[in-house]
């Protein structure tokens, strides 16, 4: 029997523009980007240009301070772009896809039967390594360390979230094969989080060789943090690491197959998405693959991941790498007369001042939210507002203040190697001055690591 | 509505921006036309979703919540007006007379502390906040009727400058203002804000006079001077008493909290902490009443402790004051110790002290000044959590 958790504080908000559940007719990938800038604390080295051929798996980059990492391309094709922003930041490099993808060759191994090393090796020469996160910092896991215990959470509790069980189907024995890996990585547990509300992923609930624990609670229960909180919290000088389930399945085919097949499947979610549906595609596929015509009249914003902690996508970008979800909602780019004071009820609000929270409360009342501020930044008035999201034992405002104060005794005694951004989005989101959350905990994580390394 | 923000955007707006003639004044032009339209401003990092809430609906609501008290304050202002003078007056009557006094003191504390407000932020060039917003209707509530015009606005500015920019604006403070403008004009003229003739206002007209035995003293100041009080505690309840203008009448008090505690942006916490604190010192009170010196102490332990909470600006002060969330504990766990003390301490200086019948206003400015530590010794604990989970870990 597993352990059920009881997640209380937080909240659903429920947005209009779940997606069916089915698939898409599968779309050929024309081209692929990989995004430096979805990774934190790496510094990046490119070692291909314009033109190099390259196989999935080839590396396009690697870690300068942990050369082993290899960041690779997910198809076989040629080099089309290294695209520099401001001060030559590396920001994406594209890579034209062949029809045919090719495979480097990583040879099939049974980790089982692999000792840490090897593991590593493979890993990190494949371009699987990446998908290892590691906590303090929310950065990509360094191989040197070896982790308390590597935590997956099993399901997604964010605003449209895909269905994990659609996301895994039939990948049993990748997933498995996954597992075994990491299982030679950590010396501790491989946690995994599932839904004590709805059916859990077959795949994941009859994995082997992991602990599981079941979350019961609106979300961030299913963030992979508040679980981590829940059940082994990180000290002080410990390191956990984290990885998506169906990144495991990508770094079982690795063992299975030998190859590094970067295939996964995504939603396509929002208000403003006309066919709302699962698909079949590569890490870093063009988001127009999936939104191109696809989308209503109107600005809107296209977003690579969730409402709450996605990025920000133009019709010319490219899916992160860690995304599982697309999700296009209207921007909300129009001022609104006394819209500080009317009683409207297309708000969404935590508090009871606005009307919707009847409809919310009593109602199944779905949202269709614009992205408007609703109101301008402000210095921190309202107490007591955070923490009826954020299922921590932490002071999340005294912690953000300890960041805007820099001061790194304070951030590390109020506990800033427990969170990341992703734990605190909803904070951001009920957030009455409209503080900039998640940026300010970045800039807190950022400093800490340069701190205390 | 479209064609009035095209109208700003394209004749107004461009007077006050940089290099317009009137750019010095553009805290002035923002704070009105964010006051009529809130910007289209949308969020360009982190979450893309944001709450409908902010600082402006938020303070919105707190006014709303104070209407009852207001509107009730007007018209016990004339209502205990006529019952001075002896003279029936109609329900319309008492309510005129009463918007006729409170009016001015509400429009003399938003002018003037709009005012001062609006050239702290052209001077220092910063967007205008909406702190005042109900800091200018509290004031008002919470002095006596006869209070003139000038006082009201010289404590208004105080408040602003002393009580707020000095620290830097809304969210800094670190004393609630509304009560910084009160314990000004308290210590300032002290003949304005205390003793008996200041409650009620009894201006006569040709052939009109007070009524003999007319006293005007507030329950409060009745049992810190005699031990006993003429009126009866569902007077005090309903507010048909002389008192400070918002303060009198539990009832709309008791629904503005009630506003307040649903929509969540009065903290239930410290409201209800403060009455145990209340009740708790009255009990207190009560039991050891008899050891008093002074008869007259003896019978204002006496009072039993629930009338202790229902009498004064108790009520008011508790709602709408000590749930301030910039001054008061921000923690949760600080909130109960918080408001505790403040209705122990209120009850407590109002029976031991009689100079300072307000209790209630001395126990707040004073928690004002102990939340943060109160809220240092919580984090404290959490902290010492932590360490001891670390060390745990680190030995296991």
């Amino acid at each position: 029997m597993s352990d059920v958790k009881k997640i209380k504080r937080g909240v659903d908000i429920k947005l209009v523009g779940e997606a069916d559940k089915e698939f898409a007719p599968d779309k050929s990938v024309k081209t692929i980007a990989i995004k430096p800038v979805d990774f934190n604390g790496v510094r990046f080295k490119p070692v291909v240009k314009e033109g190099d051929e390259v196989k999935a798996g080839t590396p396009l980059l690697y870690h300068k301070d942990s050369e082993q990492v290899k960041f690779c391309s997910t198809v076989s094709g040629e080099v089309a772009q290294v695209v520099r922003g401001a001060k030559r930041r590396l920001l994406e490099i594209r890579v034209i896809a062949d029809e045919n993808i090719d495979y480097e060759d990583f040879g099939a191994a049974d980790p089982n039967t692999l000792d840490r090393e090897d593991i590593v090796e493979k890993m990190t020469a494949s371009g699987c390594w990446p998908f290892l996160k590691q906590r303090p910092y929310n950065v990509v896991a360094d191989p040197e360390k070896t982790p308390k215990a590597i935590f997956i959470s099993g399901f997604d509790s964010a605003p449209l979230a895909p269905d994990m069980s659609l996301l895994m189907e039939g990948l049993e024995k990748e997933f498995q094969a996954g597992i075994n890996a990491l299982k030679k990585l950590t010396d501790g547990k491989i946690h995994l989080g599932l839904s004590a509300r709805e059916t859990p992923s077959p795949v994941l609930a009859n994995a082997e060789g992991v602990t599981i624990t079941k979350y019961d609670g609106p979300h961030p229960a299913g963030v992979v943090g508040v679980q981590i909180a829940q059940v082994d919290p990180i000290n002080r000088g410990e390191t956990v690491w984290t990885v998506n389930p169906e990144h495991v399945a990508i770094i079982g085919r690795l063992f299975l197959e030998g190859k590094f097949d970067a295939r996964i499947r995504v939603a396509v979610t929002g208000s403003e998405v006309k066919d709302r549906k699962y698909h079949n595609t590569i890490i870093g596929a063009p988001v127009a693959n999936f939104v191109k015509g696809n989308m209503t009249e109107g600005k809107n914003r296209i977003i690579s991941g969730n409402v709450l902690t996605g990025t920000k996508l133009d019709d010319e970008g490219y899916l992160s790498i860690y995304e599982r979800q697309i999700t296009v909602i209207p921007e909300g780019d129009e001022p609104e007369l006394f819209g500080w004071l009317l009683p409207k009820t297309d708000k969404f609000s935590i508090s009871r001042t606005l009307p919707s929270w009847i409809q919310r409360k009593f109602g199944d009342k779905k949202y269709e939210l614009d992205t408007n501020t609703h109101g301008e930044r402000r210095a921190f008035v309202v107490s007591g507002e955070y923490e009826q999201v954020f299922p921590f034992d932490i002071y999340p405002v005294q912690l953000l203040k300890a960041v805007i104060t820099q001061d790194i005794e304070r951030m590390e005694n109020l506990g800033i190697y427990e969170v990341v951004e992703e734990d605190m989005a909803l904070c951001e989101v009920v957030c009455t001055s409209k503080m900039p959350v998640q940026s300010i905990l970045r800039e807190g994580l950022d400093m800490m690591r340069k701190e205390l390394g | 509505m479209k064609a009035l923000h095209n109208f700003l955007e394209k004749n107004v707006k461009p007077t006050f921006e940089e290099g317009g003639k009137f750019e010095k004044l553009w805290p002035v032009y923002d704070g009105f036309e964010t006051f009529l339209f809130v910007p289209g401003k949308t969020a360009s990092s982190g979450a893309h979703i944001r709450d409908g809430i902010d600082l402006k609906r938020t303070m919105n609501t707190v006014i709303m919540a104070l209407i009852p008290a207001l509107l009730f304050g007007m018209w016990n202002v004339g209502y205990q007006h006529y019952i001075a003078l002896g003279m029936d007056a109609t329900f319309m009557q008492e309510f005129l007379f009463g918007a006729i006094k409170v009016l001015p003191m509400v429009v003399v504390s938003y002018g003037v502390g709009l005012g001062v407000e609006f050239l702290f932020c052209v001077v220092k060039g910063h967007q205008i906040n909406e702190g005042y917003l109900v800091t200018g209707m509290l004031i008002p509530l919470i002095m006596p009727v006869d209070l003139p015009l000038w006082m009201l606005g010289l404590s208004a500015a105080f408040a602003v400058v002393i009580g707020k920019e000095v620290f830097g604006g809304t969210g800094m403070n670190i004393f609630n203002p509304a009560l910084i403008a009160r314990a000004f004009a308290f210590f300032a003229y002290p003949a304005y804000m205390s003793g008996d003739s200041v409650w009620i206002n009894t201006s006569v007209s040709e052939g009109q006079s007070v009524v003999d035995g007319f006293s005007g003293a507030t329950i409060l100041g009745e049992l810190a001077t005699t031990g006993s009080t003429s009126y009866s505690a569902m007077q005090a309840f309903i507010g048909t008493i002389p008192g400070s203008v918002g303060e009198t009448s539990v009832i709309m008090i008791l629904i503005g909290a009630g506003l307040l505690i649903f929509t969540g942006i009065g903290s239930w916490r410290i409201m209800l902490s403060a009455l145990a604190g209340g009740a708790a010192m009255g009990l207190i009170f009560n039991a050891v009443a008899p050891y008093a010196i002074t008869e007259v102490q003896q019978q204002f332990m006496a009072v039993p402790f629930w009338e202790q909470l229902i009498v004064g600006g108790f009520a008011f002060g508790i709602v709408f004051m000590a749930t301030d969330p910039v001054t008061g504990a921000r923690t949760n766990t600080g909130k109960w110790i918080y408001g505790f003390l403040i209705g122990f301490l209120a009850i407590m200086i109002r029976v031991f002290n009689p100079a300072y019948p307000e209790g209630v206003m001395l126990a707040i400015l004073f928690m004002n000044t102990m939340a943060p530590l109160v809220d240092h010794y919580v984090l404290q604990a959490n902290i010492k959590r932590r360490q001891k989970r670390t060390l745990k870990t680190a030995e296991g």
